[in-house]
């Protein structure tokens, strides 16, 4: 118990300006800039994006891949209050925190994709919904996700805000919220591999694993969970000069190592079965970006076998990122680089497409440093941090 | 050399215009205009004066048999300089049956007088087909079949030309179900002839074919049909200037619709320009400009020059298109599209580069603390 | 929870992805529609005029396209949004020989194949693409439409475009000219076609004809119709050609209602090979699996609440304690 209480949230305090909070200011900025010539002059104006390549960066990296970098609350409240480990409740907010940025931002995103997004509420409308879509499945269950994220943070809001009978009343029912908390997110990171199923051949085999991309994209997105809750920490503590949660995050990583390995396990037997590993064999570029996702994904493993090493902050800081860059190159190349629709199409995120994913990212890091400097997202230090 | 041959051929054309009775500067142009239409280099109009000028004029023997003597009519209402009189005196023309004055036995006479002085020198222009079903009866001129005539005035000439669709493949007196058997030259001959097809054939291209056979002494190349390269080299089509509207998908789909009036291209109402080769669109007919022609003045091309397809295809028949290849501009199945940034492209390498090195620092780093921390751990730990 | 829940709990979800997978397959490709309206394109007759690129134009007021320096003609390299119909060109070699693979050339038309199980009406999250249930054609509505491109995306054929350089862009795709129906027009492509290379009509009728024209040996006779099955124009004189043996569009993707005849390979004429199952089935098939009547989310979100009750409860008191 005396553990819990020298774990409770806490706002960090400290100063808002900072070289680091202006540099992200201005690349936000800058992407707010691009962005509004978009709507000026349409999506051509300032990305790449042709009729062969309908989705780029945006959708790859901004909601797909963003989305996924934002389970850390899914995973860590599937852990915590599914599974019951309770002695994770440290990391489950910070990681929500980070959830929410990730997922308004990635909400946001597709706005900025959609070409006619004036009637994006058709999604939710009776009359104009096609139930049968897996985009609208992808949709509605990350709106309806991002709605109760907030609602699972705003006891942050009443406690900064001294409202204790709201934080009340809430409190009986979040376990609701918890319980959709984790169902959404299982629905469209799942769904999100699904997407790719009607993409049929114009898939490369490497990555069209047909009905097993929902399962495939599910684990890789708790794996990403994982991974990102232990760079968070790992960065903050740095950035922040806190003691590290060394012990929780070590047997995190134990968990996320062997759902790897049965990730692993998944990934390969259907590559064998579907018998699409000949392709990893040619000289191609997607053969050579396949060989780079799965160093990234095997790497953890080979990294992180050891209790000893699992102890070990620097690899167990390397193992996560390259369990993330591993998660992002499945989506990149299952979006972007494995999609063809047919001979002869060229896609590279143009200057200004890829600012707008660099400024989303720096103002959903900017936005968290000003949020666990004012409210309590944090534990609290049991001693003061230097 | 050109200068020298031009100061030359000036002194010669001298004489021919003294002969002619025509401008100086006319009969300039007209070796203008015929080395133009022959596709020769500049300088050869210098040639082609002087060669008309003191070249001794061929000999030429002209029959007619299945026809219409339209081959006649047009090279008489030819209009570059008097050229029913250019003609007549470029050439020596010894037997024309439309032409002459003489008639019966004196006409004959003279025929075979002129055969037999210009015993294998002399020029035979055929015109019209030659019926050879039941013995050739059904064409007799003097009581002798056109067979007969045209072997019998061939045996001895240098050269032999067709002219006209009739005499170049049996034109329209063979269309089916040919009665008469009318064949071309060279099939009653069983040699190949030089052929100038056309109903009735551009007279220039006749013409052209004659001067260069005095300039030269050889008749101009021809194809496997015998028709001179210059001419009949290319389609129709290619040169058709309605072609801008073919390659633009707009066609007249009737006579008189909103497409025609506006010039658009016939091939749906029946041009053979596709399949046919003849240099109609840039030579024109009537000496007014290449602008007068039948597709120019809304007629579909009906093939007169293409065996098989004049007198052949229905009129209204839409054509075979003999494209000899496809157009360059048309889409390929694959094309280059979409678009890359290099710029993006080292933006991104430097992003990652950047971040895999924070990251391997920090991560150094944080073995550093680490390694740190477990020290000074140690003993509370125990 | 022990570690045998989390194990047990484990391969009760492996085993829902795995009775996902055999249901997925559940779902059939859809059947032809009763009066299924299409094309025959028959790249033999075809003879490279682009009427139709010029008459689609015109039909569906689209603008001119310019891929080359002179701007003097529409010259749409591909389908976009500015284009909806296209004549392409295989050459191969001299490119001397008609409908020849070798040293050969031939055209093709590309526009919308009118799927029998359209993917691009599986995809569309707010029914913006529509597959008439009568005729089969497949409409698209730019109201409804939320410009996701995942029908750009979906599309097998790279059919549905995009304008991307409009702040109101829209998808274009050919709708089969359905609005020209109430004043007596079919097809714009077929109606202007000279050759008949295009031809507009039913389903049913046009595999007939498909059939009659494969059946007849090349080289002899042959008398082909223009426009649509049926019209005035139906003794257009040819020759019989030779094809590859593949009514393309028969069976591909289960079936599409533009169907095609040419003397090359069809993939080499751009034409993918494809399963004769759609996507659309596999995929709505794997949707309906996991979600078919929201039994199975609702049955997991009650598993969830029930655990997430005790675990929050707890949680709540320990915070309301310290806080």
């Amino acid at each position: 118990m005396a553990e819990h209480a020298a774990n409770a949230p806490a706002p960090l305090g400290g100063r808002l300006l900072t070289p680091v909070t202006l540099v992200l200011a201005v690349l936000a900025a800058v992407a707010g800039v691009i962005l509004l010539y978009r709507f000026f002059y349409g999506l051509g104006a300032v990305t790449n994006l042709s009729d062969g390549y309908p989705w780029g960066i945006w959708i790859a990296y901004d909601v797909v891949i963003g989305s996924a970098l934002a389970c850390g609350g899914y995973a860590m409240a599937l852990l915590v209050y599914i599974f019951n480990r309770g002695e994770y409740h440290p990391l489950v907010r910070p990681a929500l925190l980070a959830s929410l940025f990730g997922y308004t931002l990635a909400g946001a995103s597709v706005i900025f994709d959609l070409g006619r997004w004036w009637n994006v509420w058709h999604i939710f409308w009776p009359g104009y919904a096609q139930v049968n879509s897996v985009m609208f499945e992808v949709a509605v269950c990350i709106t309806a996700y991002i709605v109760v994220m907030w609602i699972e943070f705003a006891p942050t809001f009443f406690e900064k805000f001294g409202m204790r009978d709201a934080r009340r009343k809430l409190s009986r029912v979040l376990f609701v919220f918890v319980a959709l908390g984790v169902l959404l997110p299982s629905m469209h990171q799942s769904s999100l591999g699904s997407l790719l199923v009607i993409f049929g051949r114009q898939i490369h085999p490497l990555w069209q694993s047909g009905w097993l991309l929902p399962l495939m994209y599910l684990m890789t997105a708790v794996l990403l969970g994982f991974a990102v809750v232990i760079f968070e920490s790992t960065l903050a503590s740095t950035a922040f000069r806190r003691s590290m949660e060394a012990d929780l995050l070590a047997r995190l990583t134990r968990l996320m190592v062997w759902l790897l390995a049965a990730y692993l396990v998944v990934r390969v037997a259907d590559l064998v079965v579907r018998g699409a590993l000949d392709n990893a064999f040619a000289f191609t570029i997607e053969a050579v970006m396949f060989w780079l996702e799965m160093a990234a994904f095997v790497l953890p493993l080979v990294l992180l076998g050891t209790q000893a090493a699992r102890r070990d902050p620097s690899k167990r800081f390397i193992g996560a990122v390259a369990l993330m860059a591993g998660g992002m190159l499945l989506r990149i190349n299952g979006f972007l680089v494995g999609y063809q629709t047919g001979d002869g199409w060229h896609y590279f995120p143009a200057l200004p497409e890829l600012l707008v994913t660099v400024g989303l990212i720096a103002f959903e890091v900017l936005a968290y440093i000003v949020f666990v400097r004012t409210l309590p997202v944090l534990p609290r230090e049991a001693a003061p941090a230097k | 050399m050109n200068e020298a041959c031009l100061r030359e051929s000036t002194r010669a054309a001298a004489a021919v215009v003294d002969r002619l009775g025509i401008g100086r500067r006319e009969f300039l142009q007209f070796c203008a205009a015929t080395a133009a239409t022959l596709g020769l280099p500049a300088g050869a109009e210098a040639a082609i004066a002087k060669a008309i000028a003191t070249k001794r004029r061929p000999s030429v023997i002209w029959l007619h048999f299945q026809e219409c003597t339209g081959c006649s009519e047009s090279l008489l209402r030819a209009e570059h300089p008097s050229l029913d009189k250019l003609i007549l005196d470029v050439i020596s023309l010894d037997y024309h049956e439309t032409l002459f004055a003489a008639a019966g036995h004196q006409a004959e006479a003279a025929r075979r007088a002129a055969m037999k002085d210009n015993k294998g020198k002399y020029v035979l222009v055929v015109e019209g087909a030659i019926p050879v079903r039941d013995k050739g009866i059904y064409c007799k001129i003097g009581g002798q079949t056109a067979i007969d005539l045209l072997k019998e005035c061939a045996a001895d000439a240098a050269a032999v030309v067709a002219i006209g669709s009739c005499a170049s493949w049996g034109g329209m007196p063979s269309t089916k179900p040919n009665p008469t058997g009318s064949s071309g030259v060279a099939e009653v001959l069983g040699k190949p002839v030089v052929t100038i097809p056309g109903c009735p054939p551009n007279p220039y291209n006749f013409l052209a074919s004659a001067v260069h056979l005095l300039t030269f002494g050889k008749l101009p190349e021809v194809d496997a049909l015998g028709r001179p390269k210059f001419a009949y080299g290319r389609l129709v089509h290619e040169n058709c200037e309605r072609r801008a509207h073919f390659d633009a998908g707009r066609f007249a789909m009737a006579f008189g619709d909103a497409g025609h009036r506006q010039g658009y291209c016939l091939y749906k109402l029946g041009c053979k320009g596709p399949e046919t080769y003849a240099n109609c669109p840039t030579i024109g007919f009537g000496d007014v400009g290449e602008s007068s022609w039948p597709v120019a003045v809304g007629h579909p091309c009906i093939g007169c020059t293409e065996k098989g397809v004049g007198f052949t295809k229905a009129i209204h028949e839409v054509a075979v298109l003999k494209n000899v290849v496809p157009p360059l501009s048309y889409p390929r199945i694959v094309e280059d599209q979409g678009k890359t940034s290099f710029a993006s492209a080292a933006a991104l390498a430097a992003i990652a580069g950047a971040a895999a090195g924070g990251a391997a620092m920090l991560a150094r780093n944080l073995g550093r603390s680490e390694a740190g921390r477990q020290e000074s751990e140690r003993p509370k730990d125990k | 929870m022990d570690r045998r829940k989390f194990f047990r709990s484990s391969l009760a979800a492996g085993a829902a992805a795995l009775a996902a997978g055999a249901a997925a397959h559940a779902r059939e490709n859809k059947s032809v529609p009763p009066q299924a309206l299409g094309l025959l394109y028959d790249s033999t007759l075809c003879v490279g005029c682009k009427a139709c690129v010029a008459a689609c134009k015109q039909a569906n007021d689209m603008p001119p396209e310019f891929s080359t320096q002179e701007r003097y003609w529409d010259t749409p390299l591909d389908l976009s949004g500015k284009t909806l119909n296209v004549i392409k060109v295989y050459r191969n070699g001299t490119g001397r020989r008609k409908d020849e693979p070798e040293n050969g050339y031939a055209f093709i038309k590309k526009s919308c194949m009118h799927c029998v199980d359209p993917s691009c009406v599986s995809a569309c999250p707010v029914s913006a693409m529509h597959k008439d249930p009568l005729t089969g054609v497949v409409r698209y509505d730019k109201n409804a439409c939320i410009g996701c491109r995942y029908c750009v995306a979906a599309c097998p054929f790279g059919v549905p475009r995009f304008t991307y350089d409009s702040a109101l862009p829209q998808i274009s795709k050919c709708q089969l000219c359905s609005h020209r129906w109430k004043d007596g027009g079919y097809a714009a492509c077929a109606e202007v076609c000279p050759t008949g290379a295009t031809l507009y009509g039913t389903l049913v009728d046009l595999k007939k004809e498909a059939a009659r024209r494969r059946a007849a040996k090349p080289g002899t006779p042959m008398v082909y119709p223009r426009g649509r099955l049926g019209g005035p124009d139906q003794d257009y004189p040819g020759v019989a050609a030779r094809y590859v043996d593949h009514l393309y569009g028969e069976t591909e993707f289960g079936g599409t209602q533009m169907v095609l005849l040419a003397g090359v390979p069809f993939e080499k004429l751009g034409y993918p090979d494809l399963p004769p199952r759609s996507d659309a089935a596999s995929s709505e098939g794997l949707q309906h699996a996991l979600y078919g009547g929201l039994v199975m989310p609702i049955a997991f979100l009650g598993v969830l609440s029930f655990v997430a009750r005790r675990t929050v409860k707890v949680d709540d008191e320990q915070e309301n304690r310290h806080g």
